[in-house]
């Protein structure tokens, strides 16, 4: 963990103005209070380009406090340019104190994935979400969408799944497989893989989701049921790559496939780099 | 023996609205009655009305004025002022038509067709199909013709299965509209026996036979209709 | 027996444009009934009211379901309206597009309304799919295909399985035979007339082809102006026509 870096001057805590801080804990609160139903916010300017987690930072800037510990990752790994600039950028600006543990941190901002380890009570995740509308490819328009939740009629995504099974005869193993939340709204779990789709499940921590471009907040209060849209016959089964991770001999985490050289060389690591780390210095630490 | 059709007082014009909105009358106060077992031929010269007459009672034209009582699930209906419901029901089940002129979707095979009355009265399809096939055989419709749409088929071939789609359903009341007129003796005699079975069984046929040969043969008695005074 | 939709007063203005006025009529469990008149006569715009796709400025209409409850459509709500929509009715639009998910699998559009009825076995959906598919004559083997793969005549049959494979007793088809060769026709209407009668449905179709209507239809509804003019059994309505507009309509075609 980091020390708590003084907060550089000429910005308001956490760079967002109260006023519009404030907006954006009003709409927080209200899609706490209806899980997983998309609720409008005036998303400002930040100072990354769309697409590079607007929203996220948005969600970060109003809930974190100078107590907070943060973790920001990408893709799983804590190092990435996109991880390491919003920590950065939330040191400089809040002079909070960053981390890269997950058991360690009360705020974590996250892109494409929920860290292995799990989560706790008095945790929120931020996930930074690109397009929040789960109908968005088969209903283009979204005032129709707006009618579809409203109805709760979800035919659509059963034919999205229905379509995916028939091509690649399960389902499970894509990105953004949509959820159920609260038996009551459909929800685009943001694009981590299926294998993170369990992890909602009545998590005891609470989940926010962030679409800048979108102008969206949605979220997932502790313990709620979140289950992801399947069929009786072709059950939701999270996938992961059948192999141990290269550095940890990891099993169970979810994996991401590198290629070595120009010669089909490739190996298996976790994409989770804090949990990797874990396992490598406990397993030096018993030799 | 109580009557199965009987017609009083009816009258049809004919508005010609694309013409300048010209009356044609054709009907006025036509009359008849028909009792189970009988078999009438409409006679009278050509325009008197016979065809009209008979396109009333099949509820192909709608009368201007008159009743047509026609005896249907043991009572008594007026075709005049029966809505379109009654009248496909006393179709179904009630009033036979062979018209001159068979009409079908294309495409569907002539034993469908002769079928089709036996199946809409709820006859399982193999029964339905069965008895089509033995009608078209006794009609003398080569079996290799049975599958094959009447579209394709020669004018006295397709008034065969028209015949056949007529009696196939052994309807209490027969209309039949020049039934052999283009068919060779040997059908011809086939239809005179159909007639006449038809008859043994009692059902009532009201018929416009230009043949005197078949009306001779079929005919219990003739009903004149007679054209109007002031048609011309 | 009672009638299982009735339409009563049914008037609706576009601007100056009466395209409904004052129309009723009613349609019984089994009965084929053709609506015919000219482009612009408010064939289409009666079809959409009726099957609460356009909402009238006066009148009603009640739809009766299997029960015998009577609904009326533009009172329902709106979920209530949908879901008469997937399970009771079907709706067969004259442009495939209209009525399909381009972008969706022949199969999943056929297993859409059984998914949106509830159905989550992906293998009976397929099951129930592949039937469809053999029974308005595609051939199965091409479930996977997407419509555009499909003729204009394949498209408005695959429309129709999407439409019958929920069982509705209700369908509503505008022009289905509209913008297809002439041989493809008949053989859709041959299609059409066959599982009209062996699944007793009650049908109301739009059309202009009076050939069409003919063959397909108990009863014919003439309109014009938005307004009913004639009324009838089918034979009776083309034979014996009374209305100036529909002796000009059947003096219009060819040996109809």
């Amino acid at each position: 963990m980091t020390d708590p870096m003084p907060q550089e001057g000429g910005y308001n805590f956490a760079y967002l103005d109260e006023a519009t801080k404030r907006m954006i804990r009003r709409a927080i609160l209200k899609a706490i209070a209806v899980p997983g139903h998309q609720v409008p916010f005036g998303a400002r300017e930040m100072p990354l380009p769309y697409g590079w987690g607007t929203g996220g930072i948005q969600l970060t800037a109003s809930v974190i406090g100078p107590s907070d510990v943060l973790k920001v990752i990408d893709q799983g790994a804590d190092d990435t340019t996109n991880a390491v600039s919003i920590r950065r950028f939330f040191a400089r600006v809040a002079g909070v104190r960053t981390t890269t543990r997950t058991a360690e941190a009360s705020v974590i901002q996250t892109r494409h994935r929920i860290p292995e380890h799990p989560l706790r009570e008095g945790q929120v995740m931020v996930f930074q979400v690109p397009m929040p509308e789960p109908l968005f490819r088969l209903e283009p328009r979204l005032v129709e969408t707006r009618r579809l939740h409203a109805l709760g009629d979800y035919s659509l995504a059963q034919v999205r799944l229905y379509e995916e099974v028939a091509k690649h005869g399960e389902c499970g193993s894509a990105y953004n497989h949509p959820v159920l939340v609260n038996q009551r709204h459909l929800m685009s779990p943001s694009p981590i893989p299926g294998f993170d789709n369990p992890k909602l499940h009545m998590s005891p921590a609470l989940m926010l989701f962030g679409a800048g471009r979108e102008k969206k907040i949605y979220a997932v209060p502790p313990h709620t049921s979140v289950v992801s849209l399947d069929f009786e016959d072709h059950p939701f089964t999270p996938r992961r790559a059948p192999h141990a991770c290269a550095f940890c001999g990891s099993t169970e985490s979810y994996l991401d496939e590198i290629v070595t050289d120009d010669r089909g060389g490739r190996m298996f690591v976790c994409s989770d780099t804090d949990h990797c780390a874990t396992r490598q210095e406990a397993r030096e630490a018993a030799e | 023996m109580s009557p199965v059709l009987v017609v009083e007082g009816l009258a049809k014009d004919f508005t010609l609205h694309l013409q300048g909105g010209v009356v044609l009358p054709v009907l006025r106060d036509a009359a008849l009655v028909l009792h189970p077992g009988e078999c009438v031929a409409l006679t009278g010269p050509s325009g008197a009305g016979k065809s009209t007459l008979m396109r009333c009672i099949a509820g192909n034209y709608g009368a201007d004025a008159g009743r047509i009582m026609l005896r249907h699930r043991g009572a008594m209906h007026d075709l005049v002022s029966a809505d379109a419901r009654l009248l496909r029901e006393i179709r179904r089940e009630t009033l036979g038509h062979v018209s001159q002129f068979l009409r079908v979707i294309p495409r569907v095979p002539a034993l469908e067709v002769v079928a089709a009355p036996l199946r809409a009265r709820g006859v399982a399809r193999e029964d339905a199909l069965a008895r089509a096939a033995a009608l078209l055989e006794r009609l003398n419709l080569p079996a290799r013709l049975h599958g094959l749409p009447p579209a394709t088929f020669s004018g006295g071939e397709q008034q065969r299965v028209n015949i056949a789609r007529g009696f196939i359903a052994d309807c209490p009341l027969m209309l039949l509209d020049e039934p052999t007129a283009s068919l060779d003796p040997a059908n011809r005699a086939v239809v005179i026996g159909l007639i006449r079975e038809a008859k043994a069984r009692g059902a009532a046929i009201l018929g416009i036979f230009h043949d005197t040969e078949v009306r001779d043969a079929v005919a219990d008695r003739r009903h004149e209709v007679a054209p109007l005074e002031d048609a011309a | 027996m009672s009638a299982i939709l009735e339409a009563c007063g049914l008037d609706l203005r576009f601007g100056a444009v009466r395209a409904l006025d004052g129309v009723s009529l009613d349609l019984w469990p089994g009965e084929v009934v053709a609506i015919v008149g000219e482009s612009g006569s408010g064939k289409s715009t009666l079809l959409r009211a009726l099957a609460g796709l356009a909402t009238p400025d006066a009148g009603r209409v009640l739809y009766r379901d299997a029960e015998g409850a009577a609904h009326e459509v533009h009172a329902a709500s709106e979920a209530q309206r949908r879901r008469l929509a997937r399970t009771d009715w079907g709706f067969v639009h004259q442009n495939p597009r209209d009525g399909l998910r381009m972008g969706v699998s022949a199969g999943g559009n056929i297993g859409e309304r059984l998914m949106a009825a509830g159905a989550r076995h992906y293998g009976g959906i397929r099951a129930a799919a592949a039937e469809w598919m053999a029974r308005v004559e595609l051939d199965p083997a091409r479930m996977d295909e997407l419509p555009r793969n499909f003729s204009g005549g394949m498209q408005q049959r695959l429309q129709i399985a999407r439409c019958l494979v929920t069982g509705p007793r209700l369908v509503f088809m505008d022009e289905p035979t509209g913008g297809l060769d002439v041989s493809v026709q008949a053989r859709l209407l041959d299609l059409i007339r066959g599982l009209v009668e062996e699944l007793g449905l009650a049908v109301l179709f739009v059309t202009h082809d009076i050939a069409a209507a003919r063959l397909l239809a108990h009863r014919i509804i003439v309109m014009r102006h938005g307004a009913i003019v004639e009324e009838g059994p089918a034979d009776r309505v083309l034979d014996d026509p009374q209305h100036p507009y529909t002796q000009l309509l059947v003096a219009s075609v060819l040996a109809a």
